[in-house]
């Protein structure tokens, strides 16, 4: 089965990496990578990115007609389109057995913070 | 594979019929013959019957184990996980449920389609967990058995007190559990700790329908026997050599059991045990009970300091205020005492507690020491877990 697990923290989470002295956040990265590429060797890790920080991010919410569907207008704004304690900081698409596979996989992600667990649906 | 547990969940208890000829399946049907059986009036003989016969084999018995996991499954809400146990292992219809939990014959269903649509969507598997996560598993399905026996033994909503059904449920859950985990020593020590709360069943209540604490019941009501045999399930336990929440708990009201008078329980020991199940289990209800044998070692006044200390996460809880009522009373600060039996009442739905608290109110005078018993009591370390399991 395919899942979206997508890594999120809280501010301080964010605050505390980026006070880390060079060399551990180095290293931080460097255990990232080395997770990415064990499990991309193993079949499991089909892709994946880190995210801009949500400051960079832009929100689009599309306005429906009277029949559900878009209307073509949008409302364009700065931010992130939810206010929560956590932000998503990076996703990774995996294959894998089921979820017990795939809650293993979020225990081993080397970064800690928050692991939400998706699974795909079909477009 | 999600797909054959959805299947069984969803024709078994409605058809009474196994519709593969698979073993568990069939282990169910068994099951339902026993569900009908312990409705009748000999219950707990006929069920005793039943237990003894062996486990028919190992296929069956690994398939039930998988179930009971599947229903208990970390990535569904508790109280999922405990209407899906009572639905798939132990073979309780939806209205059996909703009546058991006090709830809806509509929201229980919903609540069950529901779960079943995660199981398939998550890819929630059918297998029994890796032995490196199994005692973490083993956790939700003891946390939800405990809590299944805590609502049958004092339930927190309806008229009725205690419902004996969904306590002997939670037993032969445990049982059960012990059977197919045999090298495993939690399930042996829960199963040591509801057959010595079930040991006591006759004195826990007077002629009245009042709860009746443990340091004033009347022990000649305790079934010694089965206080013995717990004891012994308890040792084996032991024997393991790995501690653990509910072993400890067992132990301590092992102890409690076996002393002559609630003054005469070994309370040092029991501090000493205490001490250890907050170490097993951090949780701040374990602190408060912690506080029963605090008072009786160190004094009234340094468990109070102890029990202060957790206002912040026990604000809520209303064994936090009574047990802060029973230590200012025995200090002497009658009025600080009222205050908080009042700040308990309104934190507690369950009859037999409110009337006890009520009465505690209407009665209180200024009580010296030697006269008085530590703090919450008797059910306490049940309703540590209840709490500490639920959040």
């Amino acid at each position: 089965m395919k899942y979206m697990l997508m890594f999120a923290g809280s501010e301080e989470y964010f605050a505390r990496f980026r006070a880390f002295p060079e060399e551990a956040q180095k290293a931080a990265v460097a255990r990232v990578d080395q997770w990415s590429r064990e499990n991309m060797d193993a079949g499991r890790l089909l892709e994946g990115h880190r995210l801009q920080p949500t400051s960079t991010a832009t929100t689009v919410r599309l306005q429906h007609g009277q029949d559900g569907t878009p209307n073509g207008k949008a409302l364009v704004t700065d931010g992130p389109f939810i206010d929560a304690k956590e932000r998503i900081g990076g996703y990774v698409i995996i294959d894998v057995p089921d979820l017990d596979a795939a809650i293993a996989m979020a225990k081993s992600w080397p970064a800690g913070g928050t692991v939400e667990i998706r699974p795909l649906a079909d477009l | 594979m999600q797909e054959a547990v959805i299947e069984a969940m969803e024709h078994w208890p409605r058809d009474g019929v196994p519709e593969r000829p698979d073993a568990w399946l069939a282990a169910v049907a068994r099951r339902k013959a026993l569900d009908r059986i312990r409705r009748d009036v000999n219950y707990r003989e006929k069920l005793a019957a039943i237990e003894a016969q062996p486990v028919a084999g190992y296929v069956e018995a690994d398939d039930r184990l998988r179930l009971m996991f599947v229903c208990c499954h970390p990535a569904l809400s508790r109280e999922v996980q405990v209407a899906l146990t009572l639905r798939a292992v132990v073979g309780l219809t939806t209205a059996e449920i909703a009546r058991a939990l006090l709830s809806s014959e509509a929201a229980i269903a919903q609540r069950i389609v529901r779960a079943k649509h995660k199981i398939v969507q998550a890819g929630i598997p059918f297998r029994l967990p890796d032995e490196s996560e199994l005692v973490e598993r083993l956790d939700h399905l003891l946390a939800v058995i405990y809590l299944l026996f805590n609502e049958g033994y004092l339930t927190t909503g309806g008229p009725e007190p205690a419902r004996r059904d969904l306590a002997d449920d939670a037993e032969w859950l445990a049982a059960l559990l012990t059977r197919l985990l045999p090298t495993e020593p939690e399930p042996l020590g829960l199963l040591a700790l509801i057959r010595l709360h079930l040991a006591r069943s006759a004195a826990r209540f007077d002629a009245d329908g009042n709860l009746v604490l443990f340091e004033d019941q009347d022990r000649s009501l305790w079934d010694r026997e089965a206080i013995a045999a717990a004891i012994k399930l308890l040792e084996r336990a032991s024997s393991f050599g790995r501690p653990g929440s509910y072993q400890v708990q067992a132990a301590i009201t092992a102890l409690y059991a076996e002393a002559p008078s609630w003054p005469e329980t070994d309370w040092t020991q029991a501090l000493l045990l205490y001490e250890l199940l907050v170490s097993l289990d951090g949780s701040p209800v374990a602190r408060l009970n912690r506080a029963i044998a605090l008072e009786r070692v160190a004094g009234a006044d340094e468990a109070l300091d102890a029990v202060d200390a957790l206002r912040d996460e026990l604000a809520g809880y209303h064994l936090f205020h009574a047990t802060r009522g029973r230590l200012l009373e025995q200090l002497g600060r009658t009025d600080e005492a009222a205050d908080a039996y009042r700040a308990a009442l309104p934190l507690t739905s369950n009859p037999a507690e409110r009337a006890l608290l009520e009465r505690r109110l209407s009665t209180r005078a200024p009580r010296t020491r030697s006269a008085a018993g530590p703090a919450v009591k008797g059910r306490s370390s049940k309703s540590r877990s209840r709490r500490a399991r639920s959040t």
